[in-house]
């Protein structure tokens, strides 16, 4: 049982990321970004090509990674999102979706739809026991990695001023430009941020499924999950909600049937819809006329 | 110019003998197409067809009611599933084409219930698990025949079966019509006023006395009808289904059909649907295209890989979609009525 909480946990760290990077967007701009998942795939992509083709180490093919999807995200906040006419919350999905289209497509066109490895110094072979619970270096790296950037994320919005413009930003743009802000450069950051996080969860797991254009789809959903679960606006809850899933996942997975383990998480997003539409751990907010 | 006089002449289903002729020539050419275009093409009108109905009823809920749906291609796989399941227990197909439809509409009505209470990017989520759901639901029950799919022989009428690509070709035209006027003259009525409404302001329409409860479901409704009607009518044109042509992809065409031909217009529709589905069967053979196919090819082997060429398509769809919503939101539909303005008013 614990065992299995603790593969749990494993994968509810990668879909706590993912969740985390579509609250911090959607906290910014109101839209869910369903590029997400591809931007991801993109410097995961970068990664390999840095660690394999060109033959360079690890840190810095981590950190180039880092760099292109900081880089990427303010690309897209910058040419597409900022330059939509009064948009609204339909239009700017449809950006999004055409974004992810265009990622997908670059990928495959470079790539090919070949599966290729991407090898980070931790393996997933070698283990550690804890008592009687097993857990592959990998995974430990993952969790540590994953609770390492939420702790940088939150120190982040909490303590500087940037961060604090941010949340500035979030409650009430006018207000915040009003005092100085500069809200269209924080909105971009805003966008590099989260296409960090989503990195990161990108290269946490492609040495475990295997790098090709279609493997962020699945972390995508279940981080779509995982806000869905905590309430899209409160990032804590999405972080939650990325353990609870990938734990209760893994649970059912176990005992009721590995089967249906993915439809799982699209029921979960339905019941908690259906029960409290706006997430289990945030408020419905009426809209005011 | 072309003032109205009373009411009836705004309501008219075709306004002025210029459009009358038009259509009327429209409906002669649609009848003519399949005797004189070689089969290939008749197969591709036909796809066209089917792909029309969709987005007609997607572009009801999407354009002008407002809501956004990322899984109907579960409604057209559960209209095409039921259709052929129906069919081959021996109803006759019209029958069988319609209860399925109506069985989509049923669904539609299961999916708008929780969709009354969410909105942006819950009701995103929430219609985007339905489709993937159907999927995989689909794909692992026997008696819709799991991965493998089911195959289907034509539709049967009991006294004579269709087959052929000609006839395949007015067994589609008949319902695109009727679906077209119908999609029409639900826009123009009071239902159609209602969703348009809910569109611009869910709060304003229902203080205007709007039951925005029961229209929003009527609109899921609907459009899940459409859809229902297209799956059973997709079945019998390329004979064959499997869960694995109803994916999250699929859905994302419709949806672009939607916005690249225009939000909330009959004739957005059909622009969106032609040209996105042509773009899509262009994909194989994107190398053919006169001066452009070279060029992507050189391209493809000095920087990128030769095996991924297809994606392109991907590509163009996808910056189509964000620079239509960017700088011409009414989509390809916008242009054209940007051009008739031009030349109506032209030299001013």
């Amino acid at each position: 049982m614990l065992q299995i909480i603790i593969s749990g946990i494993v994968v509810g760290s990668i879909y706590a990321l993912m969740g985390l990077a579509m609250g911090i967007i959607y906290k910014a701009s109101e839209v869910p970004n369903f590029a997400q998942g591809e931007m991801a795939m993109i410097s995961s992509y970068i990664a390999f090509v840095i660690l394999a083709v060109h033959g360079y180490g690890f840190l810095f093919a981590f950190t180039g990674a880092i760099a292109f999807a900081f880089l990427l995200g303010i690309f897209f906040e910058f040419v597409f999102i900022r330059r939509a006419k009064n948009p609204n919350i339909l239009s700017l999905i449809i950006i999004t979706l055409g974004f992810q289209m265009v990622l997908y497509g670059i990928a495959g066109w470079k790539f090919g739809s070949d599966q290729r490895r991407l090898s980070l110094p931790f393996s997933d072979r070698k283990t550690y026991n804890f008592g009687d619970v097993v857990i592959s270096e990998l995974g430990l790296a993952t969790i540590l990695a994953a609770i390492l950037l939420m702790l940088v994320v939150w120190w982040f919005l909490s303590s500087t001023k940037t961060g604090i413009a941010m949340k500035a930003t979030q409650q009430n743009s006018m207000a915040a430009k009003i005092n100085g802000i500069p809200t269209n450069k924080i909105m971009s950051l805003s966008f590099g941020i989260s296409s960090i996080v989503g990195a990161v969860a990108g290269l946490f797991i492609a040495p475990v499924t295997t790098l090709d254009p279609n493997m962020m789809w699945d972390p995508l959903l279940k981080g779509f999950a995982a806000a869905v679960l905590g309430g899209f606006g409160n990032l804590p809850g999405i972080i939650l909600g990325g353990y609870i899933l990938g734990i209760t996942e893994n649970i059912y997975g176990y005992y009721i049937s590995v089967e249906f383990k993915s439809v799982f998480a699209l029921l979960v997003i339905v019941l908690v819809l259906w029960v409290k539409p706006s997430g289990l751990f945030s408020r419905h907010h009426t809209k005011k006329v | 110019m072309d003032m109205k006089r009373d009411y009836y002449e705004d309501v008219q289903f075709l306004k002025g003998a210029g459009l009358k002729t038009w259509f009327f020539l429209l409906l002669v050419s649609l009848v003519v197409f399949p005797f004189i275009a070689p089969s290939y093409y008749v197969y591709v009108a036909s796809l066209i067809g089917v792909n029309i109905i969709v987005v007609l009823g997607l572009n009801i809920l999407v354009g002008n009611t407002g809501q956004i749906s990322l899984g109907h291609a579960g409604f057209v796989a559960i209209g095409a599933y039921i259709t052929v399941l129906l069919q081959s227990s021996g109803i006759p197909f019209p029958v069988a084409l319609v209860l399925g439809a109506i069985i989509a509409a049923l669904f539609g009505v299961v999916l708008g219930i929780p969709a009354l209470r969410l909105e942006g990017p819950y009701l995103a989520i929430a219609t985007l698990a339905f489709g993937l759901a159907i999927e995989v639901i689909i794909g692992r029950i026997d008696l819709f025949g799991g991965h493998m799919g089911l195959s289907v022989r034509g539709a049967d009428f009991g006294f004579t079966r269709i087959i052929n690509e000609t006839e395949v070709y007015f067994l589609i035209l008949i319902p695109l019509i009727i679906s077209g006027v119908a999609a029409r003259n639900i826009l123009r009525s009071k239902t159609g006023r209602a969703f348009q409404a809910i569109r611009d302001s869910n709060i304003a329409a229902s203080a205007m006395g709007v039951n925005v409860a029961r229209y929003k479901t009527m609109s899921f409704a609907i459009s899940a009808f459409y859809a229902g009607i297209a799956g059973g009518l997709w079945a019998v044109l390329i004979g064959f289904i499997n869960p694995g042509q109803f994916n999250f992809v699929l859905s994302i065409q419709y949806l672009a059909m939607v916005v690249v031909g225009g939000l909330g217009t009959i004739l957005g529709s059909v622009f969106g649907a032609v040209v996105i589905t042509l773009l899509m069967l262009q994909a194989e053979s994107i190398q053919l295209i006169p001066i452009l196919g070279p060029m992507f090819e050189w391209f493809s082997e000095t920087f990128m890989t030769r095996s991924g060429m297809p994606n392109i398509t991907w590509i163009l769809t996808g910056l189509a979609l964000m620079l239509i919503v960017i700088f011409e939101p009414l989509g390809l539909y916008g242009l054209w009525i940007r051009c008739k303005i031009y030349w109506k008013t032209w030299p001013f």
